[in-house]
């Protein structure tokens, strides 16, 4: 018994949540402290004012959180794209982006044209499978074996040409999104809570459940059918994949094709909130943090990834915004996910980065 | 036949090291230069000096930059024009706020500040690689870019929120500003990209540049041979920023002239010049020249060069077409050469060595 004695005290400073749990502490009470004892009140301004501003209006600060969640879901769903896509073929799709825009725009564009508005989202459905077809024959197929950086380099190709293909089609003006003829939702619903109105726009309640319902169906699809399972196996390994005779052309295009759908459909979501139109295509930009924070491998790390992103960037730029000049929305994301990066380099979700010599 | 090193004998170490070891190089190089200094003036007018060498030479020296870090070094950038943008600010503060220094060493020292501004967005290198990298240099680009519009210290409170290019004299003859001659522009664009080139290149082939292309080739491997990774990964960023901003102030003050400064140095001329060093050749100087060639002269070939050959085309359907036109040969350029246009011109030169008996 007398070793028990003898045998030291847990170290609770190994555990890694302990030791970054005491540092936030001791950052809060040192910034409390500060806050107090600062003269000028810049310390006040940024650690204790906007708190306060948050406990003084909780109608506002749930305005803002469900804000972010709806712009979290919409950078989630793209994310997603590149997931898809980066999983199945190890290439980071740059395109993702502009084939959201493309699918939107072919929709509008051919809607503008006289099709009625379910053949039009079918006949888009049709254009960005032969798109996948397009990709994987002229662009992928060569380019096998390639260095990462060459098929990046090569997505960026892909991304030139629809922004000059999709603009010389349709053309370069802003669109109305079709949300009448394909059943969404319009107008908002008022809550009584908290002592205010938060307002709620239908359109960001469908897109939340559609996003929802749409990645149980990926999820479902990914771990039930036979396509699914060889989605994984070529996403493990792609030499093993072969091996047993997945034929790797046939699911890049499946690949792509789904990521094309999804493409889609965000497209119509985003394009139903705002207009159509390539300035989109710098929006999408923000699907990169999104992708870093959650890893680029974890389909539960895109959705995450985005909501933290977007709850963080607006509540960023709406009680800390003015005090450096307002406009941080274009940046704050990136400097949130690079935080998360400096803890976990391969994101929240990613597969661990193993290295070998 | 006419590229024969047969008969050239190396006598000495030195002329075992030398980066142009074959005399026929070196008279090349002579041409070259000949051409740039004196045919180009005499030869070409202001439109083509200005809308097509100043460019390419400022495209250049920025390719070369981002060469150094993601062809060299291996980590993928994607702020480039956000650093050169902070070469261009830094610029226009040093030479408001001291009038009476000479502009070229003051577009010289700017490049040390982005250089520091590029060691502190290096920093993540450390811990992160590849593509998680690449994403993380977007937080530079968009934060600089957020900074030189609100930061009005920076355009010193300028009611316009643009900088504006004073006029600089180099010798008694002015080099910036309106009254700038085209030619003096592209003599002093020359010089320093001249200058810049011939550093770059004693730095590649030097014990530094050894160490970067290890860290590239695989940064554990290169640790444990005793490069230390710290110094080695944010040299690379501190010498490709310095380069970097080099470019942007050039862009500004021997270009564009200012008024744009807010909006140039976007995301798009990010991407631009990495297309430049991808398509030029990753870890090639001459590539670098290469791809800035390419990819700023197609923009004002399509734009002159088709209705020249009789397609009639609208501004708005010619930049369409541009766009197509270059995604779709940045495709093929990876198809058909994946190592840039340097590797095609090696391939060339063996060619030419063999030429007309090869075999």
């Amino acid at each position: 018994m007398s070793d028990v004695a003898a045998r030291p005290a847990p170290n609770l400073l190994a555990n890694p949540w302990i030791k970054a749990g005491l540092i936030v502490a001791g950052l809060i009470a040192a910034a409390m402290l500060g806050a107090r004892l600062d003269g000028s009140g810049t310390l006040y301004k940024i650690f204790i004012d906007p708190f306060d501003q948050m406990a003084a209006a909780p109608d506002l600060l749930a305005q803002t959180i469900w804000e972010g969640l709806v712009s979290g879901v919409l950078y989630a769903l793209i994310a997603l794209g590149f997931v898809l896509i980066f999983k199945a073929s190890g290439v980071f799709n740059f395109a993702q982006g502009i084939m959201v825009v493309f699918a939107a725009l072919t929709l509008v564009g051919l809607h503008e044209k006289g099709v009625p508005a379910w053949l039009a989202v079918i006949l888009t459905l049709g254009v960005m499978f032969l798109l996948a077809v397009a990709i994987e024959r002229v662009v992928l197929r060569p380019l096998v074996n390639q260095p990462d950086i060459i098929l990046f380099m090569a997505t960026f190709g892909i991304t030139y040409f629809l922004i000059g293909f999709g603009e010389s089609v349709f053309g370069g003006s802003p669109k109305q999104m079709i949300a009448d003829q394909l059943y969404l939702p319009k107008g908002a619903i008022d809550l009584k809570i908290l002592g205010g109105l938060v307002s709620l726009q239908k359109i960001d309640i469908a897109a939340a459940i559609i996003a929802s319902v749409m990645i149980a169906v990926l999820a479902l699809f990914f771990q039930y059918t036979r396509i699914g399972r060889a989605l994984r196996a070529v996403a493990d390994s792609h030499k093993a994949a072969l091996s047993v005779g997945i034929s790797l052309n046939q699911i890049w295009v499946i690949v792509w094709f789904t990521a094309g759908i999804v493409a889609l459909i965000t497209g119509i979501m985003w394009g139903a909130r705002s207009d159509v139109s390539f300035a989109l295509e710098i929006v999408a930009l923000k699907a990169l943090p999104v992708l870093i924070l959650g890893g680029f491998t974890s389909i539960p790390g895109a959705i995450i990834g985005g909501l933290i992103i977007g709850i963080g960037e607006k509540i960023g730029e709406f009680y800390w915004g003015p005090l450096i000049g307002g406009g941080i929305e274009s940046w704050l994301a990136y400097f949130i996910a690079l935080g998360f990066l400096l803890f976990r380099p391969q994101g929240l979700f990613g597969d661990k980065i193993i290295e070998r010599i | 036949m006419f590229y024969r090193e047969a008969g050239q004998f190396k006598s000495t170490y030195a002329a075992d090291m030398a980066v142009f070891p074959i005399r026929q190089d070196r008279i090349g190089l002579a041409i070259i230069l000949l051409i740039a200094f004196i045919g180009i003036p005499l030869i070409g007018n202001d439109f083509f000096i200005t809308s097509v060498m100043i460019p390419f030479l400022v495209f250049s020296l920025a390719a070369i930059g981002l060469n150094i870090l993601t062809g060299y070094t291996g980590l993928i950038s994607l702020g480039t024009a956000a650093f050169m943008g902070v070469g261009a600010y830094a610029c226009y503060k040093l030479t408001t706020a001291f009038p009476g220094v000479n502009i070229i060493v003051l577009i010289l020292v700017s490049g040390l500040f982005s250089a520091a501004i590029g060691v502190l967005f290096g920093l993540p290198s450390l811990r992160i690689k590849g593509f998680y990298l690449a994403v993380a240099t977007l937080a530079a680009q968009f934060f600089l870019q957020w900074a030189f519009v609100r930061v009005p210290w920076l355009f010193n409170y300028n009611a316009s929120g643009a900088i504006e290019v004073p006029q600089r004299l180099l010798f008694g003859i002015p080099v910036t500003g309106a009254s700038a001659s085209p030619e003096t522009r592209y003599f002093v664009c020359l010089c320093l990209v001249i200058v810049m080139t011939w550093f770059a290149s004693n730095l590649v082939h030097g014990k530094i540049g050894r160490s970067w292309m290890a860290v590239r080739d695989m940064d554990i491997a290169a640790e444990l041979m005793g490069i230390k990774l710290l110094n080695a990964k944010l040299l690379a960023f501190a010498v490709s920023s310095f380069y970097a901003g080099v470019a942007g102030a050039m862009m500004i003050f021997l270009w564009y002239g200012g008024g744009e400064a807010a909006d140039v140095f976007n995301i798009r001329l990010s991407f631009n010049i990495l297309f430049m060093v991808i398509i030029g050749g990753l870890g090639s100087l001459i590539g670098s020249f290469f791809g800035a060639a390419f990819i700023a002269s197609l923009p004002t070939i399509m734009k002159f060069g088709l209705p020249a050959l009789g397609v009639p085309m609208s501004g708005a359907t010619a930049e369409h077409v541009t766009f197509m036109l270059v995604g779709a040969l940045i495709i093929i350029f990876l198809i058909v050469e994946p190592h840039g246009l340097a590797r095609l011109w090696q391939i060339g030169k063996q060619k030419l060595r063999t030429w007309p008996f090869p075999y």
